[in-house]
């Protein structure tokens, strides 16, 4: 039995384009920081960033290597499964077309992980064609450890738990295997606009 | 909702009639759900800040203006409002009357909620067990419960203000950190429960002073708050 | 490292009487990767996730993660060693 609670309308944003709210959710103005973890305090001259698994050779970048790669700022809306959605945020980062470039591999699957032992798995295809980058930036700041800093992948197109905060890197690999939250019955590919929150949805 | 009465600036308590309440232990908090028109909905936590033997239930909520849920309960709700409660809920943060060690309470903040319960309820059951209370607020006027902690009837009650004393002011005026727990806190040999309560970094710190001044960590029962202020109190 | 957004096992104690049927706040739990014993409110909770995230206060080891999908609870525990209910 649920019951109206006059008055209360939560921390969120009337004003809004529903065309850009996917479905169930709702678009607040803040940023709420989602963790399973303690936030990790890494120094930056121990920082890499890694792409292994079924390739070539592994790459990997220190965090000046790293920087000195082409950059791109983009404006996205992003969509946590927790139902908030926050619209606009602007980001800096490496396109993972640019980090896979030169990478020679039949993989069809990736596994992203970060420090604190997270994973979140993909495919590589969403990886690709100007849809995902490795962020280290918000709204022209650095990006703040609580929101994943110094890096974080950013996937907007998927629900937010898919861009995995503090990642070190990624891991190529023929099957596909389910990350953290997909392994506790959180749906494997997540697209918001479908509202595949839960397998099987 | 029965009626809403100011604490301090940023708190205010709550009363609340709730039919069919079972009786409550010191300590135990609810779960506050409000629900929009449109479905969404929050749920958080509130510690009861009545004792068993009062005869309404009493939340008290501190204002975080960034906040989602605290903002509405502090200053939305009116009296007459129905707003659904469940619980009581915890039975390791709480305290029954019962012959035994000497109980220190220690509070940060909105973190005084559950241990005034337990001093109401101390008082109410005419307790004989020794109680002291060290709370610690940011100045006098953040002081939650001030009258009934700074009353002649109060009991062992002492209070920090970490950020500023009014003039004149004879009680502490520095953080909880190990000197001024080993100073307030019966030694470890006497064995004391101790109830730690409030922000999360609040609790980290004096659950931290304790143990180093060598109280058993199964004497010591924390609650945490979570980021709530941002800062310690 | 103990986050300040972090909270204990007191901020699910209604969670879980939901799944468990009773107060386990006072239950007794032993990591299963480094063997610490202590009552389910000391241990580490996170709460802004897509599920509760439970840790253990020693060596930030992975002790349960509770979802609910669909409305139904699910509890991973697996990586407790032991749970002992309250006497
Ligand atoms: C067992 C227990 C008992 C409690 N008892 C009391 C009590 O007696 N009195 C009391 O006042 N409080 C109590 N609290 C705290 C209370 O439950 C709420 O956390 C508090 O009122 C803030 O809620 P809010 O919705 O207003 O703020 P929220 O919307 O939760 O935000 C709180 C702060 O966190 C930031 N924030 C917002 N969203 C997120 C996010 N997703 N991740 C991280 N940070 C975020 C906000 O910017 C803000 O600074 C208790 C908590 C627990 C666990």
């Amino acid at each position: 039995m649920t019951r109206i609670t006059r008055g209360f309308h939560g921390r969120r944003r009337p004003d809004v384009d529903p065309a850009r709210v996917p479905p169930g959710q709702y678009v607040t103005q803040d940023f709420p920081v989602l963790s399973a973890g303690p936030t990790p305090h890494g120094s930056l001259d121990t920082w890499s960033f890694t792409i292994r698994g079924q390739v070539d050779q592994p790459h990997t970048w220190t965090f000046d290597e790293f920087q000195a790669l082409p950059r791109e700022t983009v404006t996205r809306d992003i969509h946590c499964v927790t139902k908030w959605s926050k619209l606009d945020t602007v980001w800096t980062g490496v396109s993972l077309d640019t980090l896979l470039d030169g990478v020679e591999t039949s993989a069809e699957y990736v596994t992203a992980f970060s420090d604190g032992g997270y994973t979140t798995n993909l495919p590589l295809e969403d990886l690709t064609g100007g849809r995902a980058w490795i962020a280290f930036s918000y709204d022209d700041e650095p990006l703040h450890p609580e929101h994943g800093g110094p890096a974080r992948l950013l996937v907007p197109h998927l629900y937010f738990w898919k861009s995995a905060k503090w990642v070190r890197g990624l891991e190529l690999q023929p099957e596909d295997e389910p990350g953290f939250w997909e392994g506790y019955g959180y749906h494997n590919y997540g697209d918001p606009w479908r509202e595949q929150r839960y397998a099987g949805d | 909702m029965l009626e809403l009465i100011e604490q301090t600036a940023r708190t205010k308590s709550i009363v609340f009639d709730v039919p069919g309440w079972g009786r409550h232990r010191a300590g135990q908090h609810v779960d506050v759900r409000l629900t929009a028109e449109d479905g969404y909905q929050a749920q958080r936590s509130y510690s009861i800040a009545s004792a068993p033997e009062d005869r309404h239930i009493e939340l008290t909520v501190e204002r975080i203006d960034d906040g989602e849920v605290s903002p509405y309960l502090a200053d939305e709700l009116l009296a007459g409002d129905e707003i659904e409660l469940r619980g009581p809920i915890g039975g390791y943060f709480a305290w029954e009357e019962a012959p035994g060690m000497p109980v220190f309470l220690v509070g940060g903040g909105s973190g005084i909620v559950p241990l005034r319960a337990m001093l109401r309820h101390h008082r109410a059951t005419d307790s004989a067990v020794p109680v002291r209370l060290l709370y610690s607020a940011r100045s006098l006027d953040d002081v939650i419960y001030r009258d009934e902690l700074t009353a002649a009837d109060a009991g062992d009650v002492r209070l920090t203000l970490t950020r500023r004393q009014p003039a004149g002011w004879t009680g502490y005026g520095r953080r909880v950190d190990r000197e001024l727990v080993a100073e307030v806190c019966w030694p470890a040999p006497e064995r004391p429960l101790v109830y730690v309560c409030g922000p999360t970094g609040f609790v980290e710190a004096v659950a931290g002073a304790l143990v180093s001044l060598g109280h058993e960590a199964a004497r010591i029962r924390t609650e945490r708050f979570g980021p709530t202020g941002g800062e310690t109190p | 490292m103990i986050d300040n957004q972090a909270l204990d096992g007191n901020a699910i104690a209604g969670t879980l009487a939901e799944v468990f049927g009773g107060d386990m706040t006072t239950a007794i739990g032993t990591c299963g990767h480094c063997g610490t014993r202590g009552p389910v409110a000391e241990v580490v909770v996170y709460r802004r996730a897509p599920g509760v995230v439970v840790r253990c206060r020693v060596c930030d080891g992975l002790l349960m993660v509770i979802t609910q999908v669909r409305d139904v609870f699910c509890v991973d525990a697996l990586g407790l060693a032991e749970l002992q209910a309250p006497a």
